[in-house]
């Protein structure tokens, strides 16, 4: 039982010292923020890597995600004579809920695990220790527009997410399914709101955007350079992002749209 | 010869003094004073875990010793924040193991990378200077290469020409010839010495390759079990009676650091 105990102490221990060296991290590479804006072009080549090569997954998931939503809501409003209301469903759900969730759990697979794995190799291959040498701090020219393009990358790629899922939804409702067209947008139009329904997910979607990157970069910053620490960096970036994005998906869905 | 009765050191650029260093349980230095003086060779030698590169990490700042201070051109830099710090790296060039070259970059951009980060000279004349610093290490017609696409000994050139970009005032050079073939580590011994002579740098050399160190060293320190147990010119060290000397310099498998790591008698692990 002392035993128990004594674990449980070290464990959360350990924990809290660890939340504190990623808390003094952010702080550090905030300071780095003005550099990433005086040379934009060091974010611009970050933005490709995780976000625009991330497009793919997000495209493919938002279409079959919609394609679901179409199809699940369909035979859940038929037996009410209520599927016109189908466009409204799809919309909804996916701007409130499942276009930042789904695509920040898809960026943390995706672009997360790969921010890890890199920063994690330059640090064991010493790339880092030799900045530091050349008097950059790697802070600064290497965590800080990371950060930045993530943050930047997270709201976009759940747009397009939403947007390509809204389509899906439309192909299923409407192609398939045989779903008034009118109907399906007009109501779609008249029951989604920019500030309730759109503003909403776009901040859950920022809020997202830092908590994986950070977890990402922090993870990667602070690996033991060893192919073996940079393997369990890269799949506690991964565990952790998506939980936290899970937990801040209920605290903020609680905040926004409790009624 | 000591420091107080030595000219050359007298005017060290280094001096470390008191330096004690742990990492957990293990003491790395204990205790440790020691001086690099200005446009000379140094070796810092010593087997393999005894705190070489540490002690590099120590003078470039990386690391903070438990106790003891360490000045470089009369600033200490155990006192320094960690701006000034970054000055005083601007005036420091060290070549890695590794290379460390930045994966992402072709050879000419790993050159230029501290020209563009601490300058702002047209582009005409970041071209002229890395070619002129590749031209030195013989790999002006290498700057298109990716990293990935070196030899070990290539790559190690390439970052010693990056690590000269800034005309820094002293080198240090983490392990040069580990690994190297022989026209390799042939072309980084001629390097160093030539760099050294050239540019009017002072030098560190750590390594545990006694020949190639040796030859072109003009003062030795040999570490061990976080002290300086030698210290003095190639010819002094090969005339030593100190047991610890003879054994690194003669590469003797067994003396005061034993062949066996310490445990139990053999006949009691056996069980005899």
């Amino acid at each position: 039982m002392l035993e128990l105990l004594q674990g449980l102490g070290h464990w959360t221990l350990s924990g809290l010292r660890r939340l504190g060296r990623a808390n003094i991290f952010m702080l550090y590479v905030l300071g780095g923020i003005p550099l990433c804006v005086r040379r934009f072009r060091l974010v611009i080549t970050q933005l490709f890597a995780v976000g625009v090569l991330s497009i793919l997954i997000i495209f493919v998931s938002g279409l079959f995600v919609g394609m679901v939503l179409g199809l699940q809501g369909y035979n859940t409003l038929v037996d009410f004579g209520a599927e016109e209301s189908l466009g409204v469903l799809v919309a909804l759900s996916l701007v409130r809920e499942l276009g930042p969730v789904v695509s920040a759990l898809l960026f943390a697979g995706r672009a997360g695990s790969a921010l890890t794995a890199e920063i994690g190799l330059m640090k064991a291959t010493e790339q880092l220790s030799a900045m530091e040498m050349m008097a950059v701090d790697p802070l600064h020219r290497v965590i800080a527009p990371r950060l930045l393009a993530g943050i930047i990358a997270m709201p976009l790629l759940a747009a397009i997410f939403s947007a390509v899922g809204v389509f899906g939804g439309y192909l299923v409702g409407v192609g398939m399914l045989g779903v008034d067209d009118g109907a399906f947008w007009s109501q779609m139009q008249s029951s989604v709101e920019f500030r309730e329904d759109i503003l909403n997910g776009v901040i859950k979607s920022l809020v997202f955007g830092v908590t994986v990157t950070w977890i990402a970069v922090f993870e990667g910053y602070d690996t033991l350079p060893t192919s073996e620490g940079i393997g369990r960096a890269t799949t506690r970036t991964v565990v952790n992002s998506s939980l936290a994005v899970l937990a801040f998906d209920f605290i903020l869905t609680a905040l926004m749209f409790n009624k | 010869m000591t420091p107080s009765n030595n000219p050359v050191l007298e005017n060290a650029l280094v001096k470390v003094r008191g330096l004690t260093f742990r990492r957990g349980e293990r003491t790395i230095f204990d205790d440790v004073s020691l001086e690099i003086p200005r446009g000379r060779i140094t070796a810092v030698m010593g087997p393999s875990g005894c705190g070489k590169t540490t002690l590099l990490r120590l003078i470039g700042g990386q690391l903070r010793p438990d106790s003891g201070f360490l000045v470089v051109d009369g600033e200490e830099v155990t006192a320094m924040s960690r701006a000034e710090l970054m000055q005083l790296r601007k005036r420091m060039g060290m070549l890695f193991q590794s290379g460390a070259l930045l994966t992402d970059l072709n050879v000419f951009e790993n050159v230029a990378f501290p020209l563009r980060e601490h300058t702002a000279l047209p582009e005409s004349m970041i071209r002229d200077l890395v070619l002129m610093k590749l031209e030195a290490v013989g790999l002006r017609g290498a700057r298109n290469l990716m990293p990935s696409e070196l030899s070990g000994g290539m790559a190690r050139r390439v970052a010693l020409a990056r690590a000269i970009a800034l005309d820094p005032m002293m080198m240090m050079y983490d392990e040069p010839f580990t690994g190297q073939d022989p026209i390799s580590m042939g072309v980084l011994v001629r390097l160093i010495k030539l760099m050294n002579d050239t540019l009017g740098l002072s030098s560190i050399v750590v390594s545990h390759d006694i020949h190639e160190t040796l030859a072109i060293a003009d003062y030795v320190y040999i570490l061990s079990a976080g002290k300086v147990v030698g210290r003095g010119s190639p010819t002094d060290l090969s005339q030593t009676d100190n047991p610890w000397v003879r054994q690194f310099v003669q590469a003797l498998p067994d003396g005061p650091v034993h062949f066996h790591y310490p445990g139990a008698a053999f006949a009691e692990d056996l069980r005899l």
